[in-house]
């Protein structure tokens, strides 16, 4: 089995200009990853699955991992002419100030993809990709034209996710119903008070409840308004 | 019915099922099958569309028992959610605390007592046996032999989950398993029960086989049916028995010898057609298999500690990090990701379901098969609707 760095060389001999990444894991796994380049993935990939030393052609797992905008407050030295008054002489000083300064880091959403190889009998190799932002540029090549075992796990990134998959062939969602309209797996997820998503009959049975006893006429029960 | 025909439109290499066309026109039924139908193993739809008796069209529908499980993993601590591991596939509870317990193991670096994997190896192969003897039985009984096999395999794996219950508690949810080792050590008494359930096991397949695996009716349901291809299933991600139904030799017990399997001596079966029978034919020899792990186990058991001494359970913080642990369950890899950022809960948890991946080749099996096949078919992937849908 070759080390990522290995195979970071071999694919960038086989697909120039993959703009291959190393994501190194701090963590006592070691199961370091390689951040692909959208445009180049799915050449690279290709290789890797092709390639009759890594021949990594069983794609086991897909998901995605969601990455909150983050607001970074770093310290940087600022050096501004000030004046001062020194012994009753007004003089312009140089000074050097620490200020805060706050920016936001724009989120992401990631998509990580769990490579072996049942030829070679080694893995994983682990790749990940990552959108541009979580909220309008979120597409991003499907691996469901190479491995038929992306399939239904890229629709359940879609659906949980929200990230597109451009190529995918049948791309709805997976777990939640069509008319839904979040994607509950993401970070900042906040589930609806009601799930009825289509008015009922039971909605038409509480308005007139309502009216029958804002006429006076009704029992003194008070029945909640529906939102 | 007309030859098929690939689905063109896609550049790239897309190994589609292919795609078939009625004869004549407005000739299709089509057919909702579940998700109340008795042969979808809990609640499961497939929007079949038929030609006559033959299937052109099978379209899974799933969510039936979606209750965002990753999410709920994320919001609570690595041992919180282990109890909730039991309910994915609640025939195996075992074999999920194993996987979840060795991810984590991973994630932080964590060893494990010998006593305590020669027990894991026990309780898992325990667990696979009642898993095929209980996927026959249902199989059988969709083919119409209504209980008889499926009572017989019940009547082993109550004995199974007898041994589970005396050491767990909960013949069903487990919550056995714990980072760095087991949770309650099994006593004397209780190995000898399980040597004594072990050695009644050969019997039991031996009298199944007798029963099944040359009876006629069997035979003509399920040879050449729902026939899978090698190339198809390595590249749709199929594990279990399925994949080596169709004959590759992928068995993740001796690809990674996780825990100590490298110590014991079994064979992998494979199959030769990839259909039906073969599925039913590889489940009987992988229980042949087990018992012939389980005899070995049993008698080497160390004595020891049951749990690694410096294994954290207060105050329980990996390290920033990733891992993905996988382990081979019953029904195929049951792998967990794990992405920790220092905190007491996972930031990322992620379940690798075996039996929703095993179900992308649902319609390849099924297409032009009648329409009483695809419930065998379906039968033959062996699924848990709790692990499908998370």
């Amino acid at each position: 089995m070759k080390s990522v760095e290995e195979i970071k060389t071999a694919i960038e001999a086989a697909v120039p200009g993959a703009g291959v990444k190393i994501i190194p894991n701090p963590g006592p796994s070691a199961q370091h990853s390689l951040q692909l380049d959208p445009r180049t993935a799915i050449d690279v990939v290709r290789f890797l699955r092709d390639d009759p030393e890594l021949a990594l052609d069983f794609l086991s797992n897909v998901t995605g991992v969601d990455y909150l905008d983050k607001e970074v407050s770093e310290k940087v030295k600022v050096t501004r002419p000030v004046t001062k008054t020194v012994d009753g002489v007004e003089q312009t000083v140089e000074e050097t100030v620490e200020e805060t300064r706050k920016h936001t880091e724009p989120g992401y959403l990631e998509v990580v993809y769990h490579l072996f190889s049942m030829a070679g009998k080694h893995g994983p190799v682990i790749l990940r990709m990552r959108t541009g932002n979580r909220t309008d540029q979120v597409e991003l090549p499907s691996f469901t034209p190479l491995w038929r075992s992306a399939e239904f796990q890229e629709r359940e990134v879609f659906d949980l996710f929200g990230v597109v998959f451009s190529g995918h062939p049948d791309l709805r969602r997976l777990l939640m119903w069509d008319g839904f309209k979040d994607h509950p797996m993401r970070r900042d997820y906040k589930e609806p008070d009601d799930f009825e998503y289509e008015p009922t009959a039971h909605d038409e049975v509480l308005a007139r409840a309502k009216e029958h006893q804002a006429s006076g006429r009704g029992p003194t029960v008070t029945v909640e308004a529906k939102q | 019915m007309k030859t098929p025909a690939t689905t063109s439109g896609h550049a790239l290499d897309w190994n589609r099922p292919p795609v078939f066309e009625a004869e004549g026109e407005g000739e299709l039924l089509e057919v909702s099958m579940g998700p109340h139908h008795p042969s979808t193993h809990g609640v499961f739809r497939m929007d079949v569309a038929l030609d006559g008796e033959r299937v052109v069209r099978l379209k899974p529908v799933f969510g039936y028992l979606h209750r965002n499980h990753e999410q709920l993993g994320q919001s609570q601590s690595y041992l919180g959610n282990m109890p909730y591991t039991d309910r994915l596939d609640y025939f195996c509870s075992m074999t999920n605390n194993w996987a979840y317990a060795l991810a984590v193991e991973k994630l932080v670096g964590q060893a494990v007592p010998e006593r305590a994997e020669y027990i894991r190896v026990i309780l898992a192969e325990l667990t696979r046996v009642q898993n095929h003897a209980s996927a026959i039985g249902f199989l059988i009984q969709e083919m119409g032999a209504s209980g008889t096999p499926l009572m017989y395999a019940f009547r082993e794996r109550e004995k199974i989950l007898d041994l589970f219950e005396s050491l767990s508690g909960s013949r069903m949810m487990c919550n056995y398993m714990r980072f760095g080792g087991c949770r309650v050590d099994p006593s004397p008494a209780w190995l000898d029960a399980t040597r004594k359930v072990v050695a009644g096991l050969p019997k039991f397949v031996d009298e199944f086989e007798a029963l099944l695996s040359s009876n006629e009716i069997l035979m003509a349901r399920t040879q050449g049916v729902g026939v899978l291809r090698p190339d198809l299933a390595v590249n749709a991600g199929i594990t279990g028995p399925m994949l080596r139904g169709s004959g590759v030799n992928y068995d993740i017990r001796k690809v990674d010898y996780y825990g100590i399997y490298d110590r014991f001596k079994f064979l992998v079966p494979l199959g030769d057609h990839g259909d039906v029978f073969d599925r039913y034919m590889v489940r009987v020899l992988e229980m042949r298999e087990s018992i012939g792990i389980l005899e070995q186990a049993l008698k080497e058991v160390p004595a020891g500690p049951i749990m690694d001494s410096k294994a954290k359970i207060r105050g329980f913080r990996p390290k920033p990090g990733e891992a993905y642990g996988r382990i081979e369950a019953p029904k195929g890899e049951l792998g967990f990701y794990l992405i920790s950022d220092g905190s007491p809960n996972p930031y990322r948890y992620r379940v690798r379901p075996p039996s929703l991946i095993n179900l992308t080749v649902l319609e390849d099996m099924c297409l032009g098969q009648n329409v009483a096949d695809v419930v065998l078919i379906f039968g033959s992937v062996d699924i848990v609707l709790g692990e499908v849908d998370r």
